[in-house]
Order: C-alpha cells, then sequence, then structure tokens
C-alpha cells in the first residue's frame, strides 16, 4: 500500500478482512446436548456409574466444542473455545462438592430439626429426644468471647503496621510473625491455651473462655491481614486532606481513614468468625464437653456445636429396643451440623450487606 | 488577618536526597502567588513545606527558615497541625471524603476536630463558604448527598470550601485545575479573584496563561540539569515576568523556547 492511496477503499479493504466465518449461537447448547446424549448412551451400554458418564460429557464437549471452531472458525477462535470449556469445566468441577454437602447436610438434618432440638440440652438424655439448646449458647458465647479479644487487638495491630509502622523493623517482625501465626494448627492453639490455663488455675481445668482464647489464636492474624489490607486501599489523598485541614493523626485514623475502611473491615471481621466458628480441636481440648446448659465462660466444661456433633457421631447412644434404624445420635449430629452451616451462611450474608451498607458511597445518581 | 511568608535558605529533603535547593522569597500578604516551571522541578514539594505537609511523607526534611508573622515555622516548638489549621491547603485531584455528606464534607475541619457547635452555627458556616466557593447555588437543595457524588470541578470547588471552612489565613493550591475543564477552571479562578482580599493565595500550576490570569507575583522554579535539585530562578511581579523577565530561561520557558 502506498502511502497516496485514498483513504475509502483501504478501509473497505480492512472492514471485508475482518468478517470471520462464527459458529451459531446454538453451537454451545448443540455440543453439550450431543456430549450428554453420547456419555448417556455409553454409560447405559457398559454400565458406568453416573459420575462416570458425567465425567465423559464434560471431556466430550471440552474436546467437541474446539475441534468443530477449529474446522469452522480458526485457530485463535478454537483456542478460545478450548479455554472458555476448560473454566467453565472446573467452575462446575467446584461446584460439586459445595451442592453436594449442603444437599447431604440438609437431606439428614432437617429432619432431625424440630422445637425440642432447638430448646432442650442433653442432660439426662438416653436415646433419642434431647437437643442442641446448650451447644448453641456455648458457640454463641465462645465465639463471641473470641471476636472480643482478637478484633481490638487485630485491629490495632493493622493500624500500627499501616498508619505508624511503615518500613519499620518491628512492623517487618509483627507481619512475619502473622504470618506464622496463620499457619499454627489448632490443636496447637488449642493445647496452648489448656497449658495457659492449667498454669494459672491448676490442672484439670476446663472453661469456655479457654476456647475462646485458643479460637482468637486462630482470628487474630486473619483478622489482622484482612484489616491491613483495607486500610491500606484508603487512598493517601484523603489522610492528606485531612492533615490539611490541621486535624492531628490519631484522629485522622479514627474519623477517615477507619470509617472509609469500616465495610471492609466488617466483612473481614465476619468472615474470620465463620473460619472459627466450625473449629472442634481447640474447643475440645480446652472448653471441653458437657450434657449440661453453662451461660458461665468462666466456670466450668461448656459444650459447642463442633464438638457436639463429634460427640454425638463418635458415642451415638442405642437404638431402643424393639426399634429399627440409626441410633439416635447420628440424626442429632446431623441436624446440628445443619445448624452450624446455616449460622455460617447466614454470617456470610450478614457480611455482604455490611460491606455494601458501609461501602463509601459513589453512586452519582443518590 | 492574612499573613505574609518569609522564605530564606530553605533546602529541602527527601531523605538523603536533595530536592529543592536555596529558596528565597517573600509571599506577600492577601495576593496571589504563582508558581511555575517544568514537571518534577520542585513547586508542588516547596508548596507543602509552607505547611508543614512535606514531613508527612516518611524521610522527608527541611533545611533553612520560613517564617510566617514572625514565627518560624520550622522552630522545635511549633505543632504541626496548629500550622495547617492557619494555613489551609487545596491538592491537585479532588478529594473529598467518600464517607461524609456535602454538608460534612464542608465542615469537616470542624467536626473531626470534635469542635462543639450549634447547628444555627455549623449551617451559616456551610453556606458562606458554599457561597465563597460558588458552589452553594448548585448543591443547596442536596447537601445531604454524599460528597462523591459531585462532577469533579464541583468536588474541587467542595474541597476548596471544606479549606476555608476553618478560616486560614493563608490558603495553598497545588495544581488545583489541572484535573478539570475549562469551565470549571474559569469558576475556581473567579473564585482566586474574589478570595485574594481576604487570603493570601499560593497556587502552583502548569498552565501559563492561568499564572498570568490569576497570579500577581510568580516565581519560576527549574532544575540546573537533570538528577540537580530544582532551584528558584526568577521571583517578580506577574507583569514583569511576563513581558521583561530578568533571567533568559524564564523568558524562554514562558514563550515556550525551553529545552
Amino acid at each position: 500500500m502506498s502511502t497516496t492511496t485514498p483513504l475509502e477503499p483501504d478501509t473497505f479493504a480492512i472492514s471485508a478482512n475482518l468478517a470471520q466465518p462464527r459458529l451459531p449461537r446454538w453451537a454451545v447448547v448443540l455440543v453439550g446436548v450431543i456430549s450428554l446424549g453420547l456419555a448417556g448412551l455409553v454409560t447405559l451400554l457398559t454400565g458406568w456409574s453416573l459420575v462416570g458418564g458425567l465425567v465423559l460429557a464434560i471431556l466430550l464437549m471440552v474436546a467437541g466444542l474446539p475441534t468443530w471452531s477449529l474446522l469452522v472458525e480458526g485457530r485463535r477462535a478454537a483456542a478460545d473455545r478450548f479455554a472458555t470449556a476448560l473454566v467453565w469445566a472446573a467452575f462446575a468441577v467446584v461446584l460439586v462438592p459445595l451442592v453436594w454437602l449442603i444437599w447431604m447436610v440438609v437431606d439428614h438434618g432437617l429432619s432431625a430439626i424440630d422445637r425440642e432440638f432447638l430448646t432442650y440440652d442433653m442432660r439426662n438424655v438416653v436415646g433419642s429426644g434431647g437437643g442442641i439448646y446448650h451447644a448453641l449458647w456455648g458457640t454463641i458465647l465462645v465465639t463471641l468471647a473470641a471476636t472480643v479479644i482478637s478484633v481490638p487487638i487485630g485491629l490495632f495491630t493493622a493500624i500500627y503496621l499501616v498508619e505508624y509502622g511503615r518500613g519499620k523493623r518491628l512492623a517487618r517482625a509483627t507481619t512475619f510473625l502473622v504470618d506464622v501465626m496463620t499457619g499454627i494448627p489448632s490443636i496447637v492453639a488449642g493445647l496452648f491455651a489448656l497449658s495457659l490455663f492449667v498454669l494459672i488455675f491448676g490442672p484439670a481445668i476446663r472453661i469456655g473462655f479457654g476456647g475462646a482464647v485458643a479460637l482468637s489464636l486462630l482470628m487474630i492474624p486473619t483478622v489482622v491481614r484482612s484489616a491491613e489490607e483495607m486500610l491500606r486501599l484508603v487512598p493517601n489523598d484523603l489522610r492528606e486532606a485531612s492533615y490539611a485541614l490541621g486535624i492531628p493523626k490519631w484522629r485522622t485514623i479514627v474519623k477517615v481513614v477507619l470509617p472509609t475502611a469500616l465495610g471492609g473491615i466488617i466483612t473481614g471481621v465476619v468472615l474470620a468468625i465463620s473460619r472459627v466458628i466450625g473449629e472442634t480441636a481447640p474447643l475440645l481440648v480446652v472448653a471441653g464437653a458437657t450434657d449440661s446448659v453453662n451461660f458461665n465462660l468462666f466456670d466450668g466444661r461448656m459444650m459447642t456445636l463442633p464438638v457436639y456433633i463429634f460427640s454425638q457421631y463418635s458415642s451415638p447412644g442405642v437404638v431402643p429396643v424393639g426399634m429399627e434404624g440409626d441410633p439416635p445420635g447420628y440424626a442429632r449430629a446431623w441436624g446440628a451440623a445443619l445448624v452450624l452451616i446455616v449460622i455460617v451462611m447466614v454470617l456470610n450474608l450478614v457480611a455482604r450487606i455490611i460491606g455494601t451498607y458501609f461501602a463509601p458511597k459513589t453512586d452519582r445518581r443518590r | 488577618m492574612a499573613k505574609s511568608i518569609d522564605v530564606s535558605d530553605l533546602n529541602i529533603y527527601y531523605g538523603d536526597f536533595l530536592a529543592v535547593e536555596g529558596v528565597n522569597m517573600t509571599i506577600r500578604a492577601k495576593a496571589v502567588t504563582a508558581f511555575i516551571g517544568p514537571s518534577g522541578c520542585g513547586k508542588s514539594t516547596f508548596l507543602r513545606t509552607l505547611n508543614r505537609m512535606h514531613e508527612v511523607i516518611p524521610g522527608a526534611r527541611v533545611e533553612g527558615k520560613v517564617m510566617v508573622s514572625g514565627q518560624s515555622l520550622y522552630d522545635p516548638a511549633i505543632d504541626p497541625v496548629a500550622v495547617r489549621r492557619q494555613i489551609g491547603m487545596v491538592f491537585q485531584r479532588p478529594n473529598p471524603f467518600p464517607t461524609m455528606s456535602i454538608y460534612d464534607n464542608v465542615i469537616a475541619g470542624s467536626k473531626l476536630n470534635a469542635k462543639k457547635m450549634k447547628r444555627s452555627e455549623a449551617d451559616a458556616i456551610v453556606e458562606k463558604s458554599l457561597r465563597g466557593a460558588n458552589l452553594w447555588n448548585e448543591v443547596k437543595d442536596r447537601l445531604d448527598k454524599p460528597g462523591m457524588s459531585l462532577s469533579g470541578g464541583q468536588q474541587q470547588r467542595l474541597c476548596i470550601a471544606r479549606a476555608i471552612a476553618v478560616e486560614p489565613e493563608v490558603l495553598l493550591m497545588d495544581e488545583p485545575c489541572s484535573a478539570l475543564d475549562p469551565i470549571s477552571t474559569s469558576a475556581i479562578e473567579d473564585l482566586i479573584h474574589e478570595l485574594k482580599s481576604e487570603y493570601t493565595i499560593v497556587i502552583v500550576t502548569h498552565n501559563m496563561q492561568q499564572a498570568a490570569r490569576v497570579s500577581d507575583e510568580t516565581g519560576f522554579f527549574n532544575l540546573k540539569a537533570a538528577g540537580q535539585p530544582g532551584h528558584l530562578v526568577e521571583f517578580n511581579p506577574t507583569t514583569k515576568m511576563f513581558t521583561n523577565p530578568d533571567e533568559p530561561s524564564t523568558e524562554a520557558y514562558i514563550s515556550g523556547r525551553f529545552g
């Protein structure tokens, strides 16, 4: 092409080249249906299991669609189809255990949950009956105490790291130790709390507060990490704007930086809570297990939902004479598991709502 | 109540790096002083030393003297927070507080300092500041809306309103119009003209026409060479600067024959 060529014929030449043969929109659906059909046929003929058939269908889809695309659309489009199919397949594979788990728990647990299950404890219960009232309260109190301990410590650590400790040796050491803390096995946290309270109160001590201390050891690093990220996201412009108005640093942090990051911090805290609410081992070690309601964190054993599930499953009781089926403990364990999952899901939902509610409002139309 | 600023032999450092060297100048009260010069020559850095915002950056420090009405700004006895209450600042990018409404943004200076004031008093300050920043008529019906809901030019005027609400004596502006369209720029230039009667204004700008339009005095900063610290080349009344500058390099820069 010479530089003197007029513009218009040139553009026409380009736009002619831009058009490429494309697969029709329904191609994806068609290939999907054909893959499923073929896999179904193979499954019926060879007597494979349902899972084997599904895997075969996915493989057929991942192979078939790019091949067709290669024939019609060319190499680049085929690679795109292949990557897209792989990503979707991976997504589906990840989703399978989640859906399966929730289905199992709902299926087994829903029938166990009734009024008695939620309002009775296990005191003097032999055989069927009884409930999770004591474990529910134990979980709520222990988790609440753990939150009360770890949120201030975690938040203040994050504030130090972001606002005061930039580049200082203490800050780098703190970050390193927090990272190490993230990797502590939960049972070790439980044993640490146990030995701490044994040193203070003497041997054979079991108190709910010990469980809270163990859980807060697991919670603090998560809170520090998420709060640190959120505080770092606050633009420096805002801090400078505040300083330029003659506002001292601590007020800037309290009234400008924290409110701006509040949504994210709360979301991080709630996610940290839902992370530790299902911990079993440390609670089993320090808080112990009991059949009775105990509202006092500082005196005596305290039951929690994960420990309840564990103990109901490990010692499910006996089937009443003349009855068929599983021991009564199994149903209670499934019911408690469902309640625990519902609590975690509600917490996650609350975190999302809070996150959007407190997020800085930037929408022009409001 | 506006104040004049005397700067003598000011060296500005970032850690060991000397950013601006040997600045001497007197900024007149109730006048507009503009700083021009190429990027990276230290105009903004110098501006930030005038209300001790420079030291917010870790490792940043200053040698020399900055005198505001007889007091040395860098005296150990001086509280930087008190300095910033007297010498306000408007930044290059509009930065209203995203968690606050328009109303709260304007009185942020008092509110964040937990200063007790009556509702009527606060209302009066908000109205006065917004009128002062030429924004009142545009936002008076939606003061409770978030500050971020305004357009860029309105946000910048909101930031100016926020800065003048604490009634400083000096107003520093770091390229306040560089992110704005010509209409908002002209609104802010009009505003600078009005504010001149009450405040000492120092403005950094890349726009030489703007410096010529708004300022009474102009300082030209330049680098001796790449990697060398910036320095003040010439400081003169704007009319002289733009018609008959003392230094040939100033004329070269202003007339576009730079570099």
